[in-house]
């Protein structure tokens, strides 16, 4: 018990260094539009999202409706729903609903990537410890940012926007390099994205990452079907 | 409208979101294509908002680029997470000097 959470904050330290330049940029943006630290701090202790909570910001900035939050959110965040399907599958019998309930408060895209990744199920005590060293870059990151922006060199806060994406290339290219399908997936993926990003740039970024995920997955399921849990077809 | 209620209701969407589907999705999935499909959801969702949002994400179209090469040599000869997220970092910044 005691082992999974310290395994868990193992595993979630690369996360809390990617998430504390990241919230740190987020904190910035936040003063810039008149929201005050703790504000600031207490959005991102309960969202814990990059692109929710920078479009929940414009939207308080610019004052507008409850609908738009709830529509926006839905949006950008469906993305969790397909993440919290697929992990429902790799849970530990420990996983109660208590737990459940709980746990499901951290399902974000950099902790469901790590968690996707291991091989054994997934128990409580995991999910704790990364969520809790997440959470603490996250919302540390935010106030840090809000409070102090200005004094890093802008050199520094630029190139560490690159930190969770080089993650991302870190936990997707070994695979890829085992299984055709993931990488397969992972060029589709990456040519849908570029035709939502240069060609139909009317719909939303978290619209179009939820269509390139489903399309992209529908066309590896049914062109390299995977032959049991865990391992592909080579 | 009071910035107190603004954020209760994105946090409140936001973790339904994550909620419902985790803690009332309960039956073992059988059917071998939609296994195929939840093994291959996390490596679409990665590959669709790692491209081409990073050459975006240091301000410097030739920086950000340097950094992702850097990230995929490093990602293909199977180095850490926290060393590639690093080196790619690095290998922007130090791209930004010259």
């Amino acid at each position: 018990m005691k082992k999974d959470f310290i395994k868990g904050m193992t595993h979630g330290i690369p996360i809390m260094l990617g998430y504390l330049s990241v919230s740190f940029g987020f904190g910035i943006t936040a003063v810039s539009k008149g929201i005050s630290a703790l504000w600031a701090s207490l959005i991102s202790l309960t969202n814990i999202t990059s692109a929710g909570q920078a479009a929940g910001v414009d939207i308080i900035a610019a004052g507008g409706t409850l609908l738009e939050m709830v529509l926006v959110q839905i949006t950008i965040n469906m993305r969790y729903s397909l993440m919290a399907l697929s992990l429902s599958q790799r849970l530990d019998k420990k996983f109660t609903t208590p737990h459940r309930l709980a746990a499901s408060y951290g399902i974000t895209d950099e902790i469901f990537a790590v968690c996707a990744a291991q091989p054994e199920p997934l128990t409580p005590a995991y999910m704790y410890g990364m969520i809790f060293v997440a959470a603490l870059g996250w919302v540390s990151g935010t106030a840090i940012g809000a409070m102090a922006g200005q004094l890093l060199p802008i050199a520094v806060t630029n190139a560490m926007g690159l930190l969770l994406y080089g993650m991302f290339i870190a936990i997707v290219v070994p695979p890829a390099k085992k299984e055709r399908g993931v990488l397969a997936v992972s060029l589709i993926a990456v040519v849908i994205s570029l035709l939502f990003k240069y060609l139909f740039t009317a719909v939303s970024v978290g619209f179009a990452t939820v269509i390139c995920a489903i399309a992209a997955s529908l066309l590896g399921a049914w062109l390299f079907p995977v032959k049991d849990e865990g391992g592909a077809e080579e | 409208m009071s910035i107190a209620i603004y954020i209760f209701v994105m946090a409140g969407v936001t973790y339904l979101i994550r909620m419902l589907p985790f803690t009332f999705f309960r039956r073992k999935i059988t059917s071998k294509f939609l296994l195929s499909f939840l093994h291959y959801i996390p490596y679409a969702v990665l590959s669709a908002m790692t491209m081409p949002a990073i050459l975006y994400s240091t301000g410097d179209i030739f920086t950000a680029a340097a950094g992702t090469i850097a990230a995929l040599i490093m990602a293909y000869f199977e180095l850490p997470l926290i060393v590639v997220a690093l080196g790619a970092s690095l290998t922007a910044f130090l791209t930004g000097l010259f």
